[in-house]
């Protein structure tokens, strides 16, 4: 098991007027999972991903990833963490604008003190990957939504994560880009068994998805694995 | 990383720079017309008068009797002359007196000299504005314009002194008006007459004395060790040494107190460039919020972060310094040539007070990178907000902005 957590509650504004965003979420995912979390808006969708990322901290529970807990981590310790363990995909991209596709792919690693040599050899190998070797030099206000997702997720890939953690990734792309994208995620889970958790609205991803957990109102509603 | 993202945004980025190079422009303007307004009025009564350093018989100068007048002996000279830092030694015999021409009179500093060293030392033959310069030993005397104006007298007039002499002897004598001399300082051109030293001599009933010796340094800043070097060679029972900054204390004390009010002024311009740099640099960080939220979510040290935006602030804080200090030196230099003159009333209270209504910019490098380092570490200082912000991040927060 990847990821477990046990009993998720997170509340906001607990001291005002409080909002539960989560209610006691508890949740299993296996390696090599190609998982979507659905639920209508304000069901807790992001705010569980947040949390499973170490990006935010449950009011209640515990987050296990590879069997470590994250929950109670100091600041320092769970920033390295997430940099060694987690890859993230936002809906915005959120490249560094000052930086090409390639300097952007390779950003983690150089945090991760990684050589030149072993930097330049796997963003190459990434950006061939997401079939983007021909724009490593561009910035991403030279690329379209589509390749700047790409990137993100050459990004995200690139410090070898143990798993991916994508907030909305296609909200902003066309179906073109969409598809792209998406094959291009399902390819790297099949090749290369990398566990991959949505959270969307997308009914293309949900179709792609080989679980589907439904959240509502904070609790998970329905947990549908495909045959 | 942090050099790319000064050149995101070129408009601000320019703005920073611009803001940080008006600042010590501005600065460094100030200062150098303020210590150049200074050293002119120094210069003017150091330079074209006092001398760098006098030598008087011990207690003249507390007493600026002339009972406390010595004799001028030519071993006195060859020993006083013998630093190599003294080019050359002035005898004087000054005194005060009233001068009177037909129905006007006015006090006035009566001073002997030796025609051919006091030019020498002083170029007081360049001052003239009227008249012709004065040979030695002849009876005629040259007088501050001040002068000729209050007791309404030209050349060839009849200048009258009274005044008690040495000892007591009574003093009064006529002298022909040989010449007009203005000066800068205005304190001298309404009070300054010059004699031949040995009619000045003859009028105190003081044969053969002086009141004090000025003495001409090679350089300004050698003056404590040709002091120095004649304290050790001279009687400092009988004689004393006094550099210009003893024989003027009030004008030092001036010096200081304009300084001082010009502090506040420093302050508040200092106050306003701090406020124009720290709101381009609360802009930045409010529009990098979202940024900082991601780059900290994929796993970047908020140490790191803090680093690499501060780096950015020092970078920006550099380039506008420098630009500043190059900008200054042509904008200086102008003013050191075409020094800054006050008319009309603002003149009339300057010199009603002793001052030069000119202020020629001192050129001093120091002054231009001490203002840059101020500026520099004001920026630098005002770069620990984004510190502050970045250490109270919170990445989904930040990301939610």
């Amino acid at each position: 098991m990847i990821i477990q957590t046990k009993g998720i509650t997170k509340i906001y504004n607990p001291n005002k007027i409080p909002v539960n965003a989560l209610n006691g979420v508890d949740l299993q995912i296996e390696e090599g999972e190609f998982t979507a979390i659905v639920g209508p808006s304000g069901s807790g969708k992001t705010t569980l991903l947040n949390i499973i990322g170490g990006l935010d901290q449950a009011t209640q529970g515990e987050v296990l990833i590879k069997g470590e807990n994250i929950s109670k981590m100091p600041d320092n310790q769970l920033i390295d963490f997430r940099k060694n363990n987690i890859g993230f995909v936002f809906q915005a991209y959120n490249l560094i604008p000052v930086l090409t596709a390639k300097e952007n792919v390779g950003f983690v690693m150089l945090l991760q003190n990684r050589s030149k040599e072993e930097r330049d050899q796997r963003v190459l190998e990434l950006l061939q990957s997401v079939g983007l070797e021909d724009k490593v030099n561009k910035r991403p206000s030279e690329l379209s939504g589509g390749q700047q997702q790409r990137v993100a997720v050459a990004r995200a890939l690139a410090p070898k994560p143990a798993f991916i953690l994508a907030d909305e990734p296609t909200a902003n792309l066309d179906s073109v880009s969409t598809n792209n994208l998406l094959d291009i995620m399902a390819r790297l889970n099949e090749e290369e068994k990398m566990t991959f958790i949505f959270s969307t609205h997308d009914q293309r991803v949900i179709d792609r998805a080989r679980r589907v957990i439904t959240l509502v109102d904070g609790k998970i509603a329905s947990d549908q694995v495909k045959s | 990383m942090a050099w790319r993202n000064i050149w995101r945004n070129k408009r601000r980025t320019l703005i920073t720079a611009a803001s940080i190079l008006f600042a010590v422009l501005f600065a460094s303007l100030m200062e150098s017309l303020q210590k150049g307004g200074w050293n002119n009025m120094i210069n003017n009564v150091v330079s074209f008068y006092m001398g760098y350093a006098q030598i008087h018989q011990k207690g003249y100068w507390e007493e600026q009797s002339i009972d406390k007048a010595f004799e001028w002996k030519p071993q006195l000279v060859k020993t006083i002359e013998s630093p190599r830092e003294v080019i050359r030694a002035l005898p004087r015999l000054e005194s005060f007196a009233l001068a009177a021409s037909d129905d006007l009179n006015s006090g006035a500093l009566v001073v002997g000299i030796d025609p051919k060293l006091e030019n020498e030392m002083t170029k007081l033959e360049d001052r003239l504005v009227e008249g012709t310069y004065l040979q030695e030993d002849e009876k005629a005397a040259l007088i501050g314009a001040g002068v000729a104006e209050r007791l309404k007298l030209n050349i060839n007039d009849t200048l009258v002194l009274i005044s008690q002499g040495y000892r007591g002897v009574n003093a009064a004598d006529l002298f022909p008006v040989k010449g007009i001399v203005k000066f800068g300082s205005p304190e001298l051109n309404k009070s300054i007459v010059y004699l031949p030293l040995k009619n000045a001599q003859n009028f105190y009933g003081a044969e053969g004395l002086i009141t004090s010796i000025s003495l001409q340094i090679e350089d300004k800043d050698r003056v404590e060790a040709a002091t120095e070097s004649l304290r050790s060679q001279l009687d400092t029972m009988a004689y004393e040494i006094m550099d210009w900054q003893q024989l003027m204390p009030d004008l030092l004390q001036a010096k200081a107190l304009d300084s001082a009010g010009n502090y506040i002024v420093y302050f508040i311009l200092y106050m306003i460039i701090g406020f124009g740099i720290f709101g381009t640099i609360l802009m930045m960080t409010k529009e990098r919020e979202y940024e900082f939220g991601v780059l900290t979510a994929i796993g970047m040290k908020r140490r790191s972060l803090m680093a690499t935006i501060w780096i950015e602030v020092m970078l920006l804080g550099i380039v506008g310094a420098i630009a500043g200090v190059l900008a200054s030196i042509p904008v200086v230099s102008y003013f050191k040539y075409n020094p800054i003159r006050f008319s009309g009333e603002y003149a009339g209270m300057l010199e009603k007070y002793g001052f030069e209504p000119i202020f020629p910019a001192l050129f001093d490098v120091k002054i231009f990178v001490a203002q840059a380092i101020i500026v520099f570490v004001l920026t630098s200082l005002l770069g620990l907000y984004p510190w502050w912000k970045i250490r109270k991040l919170k990445p989904v927060e930040a990301m939610r902005s």
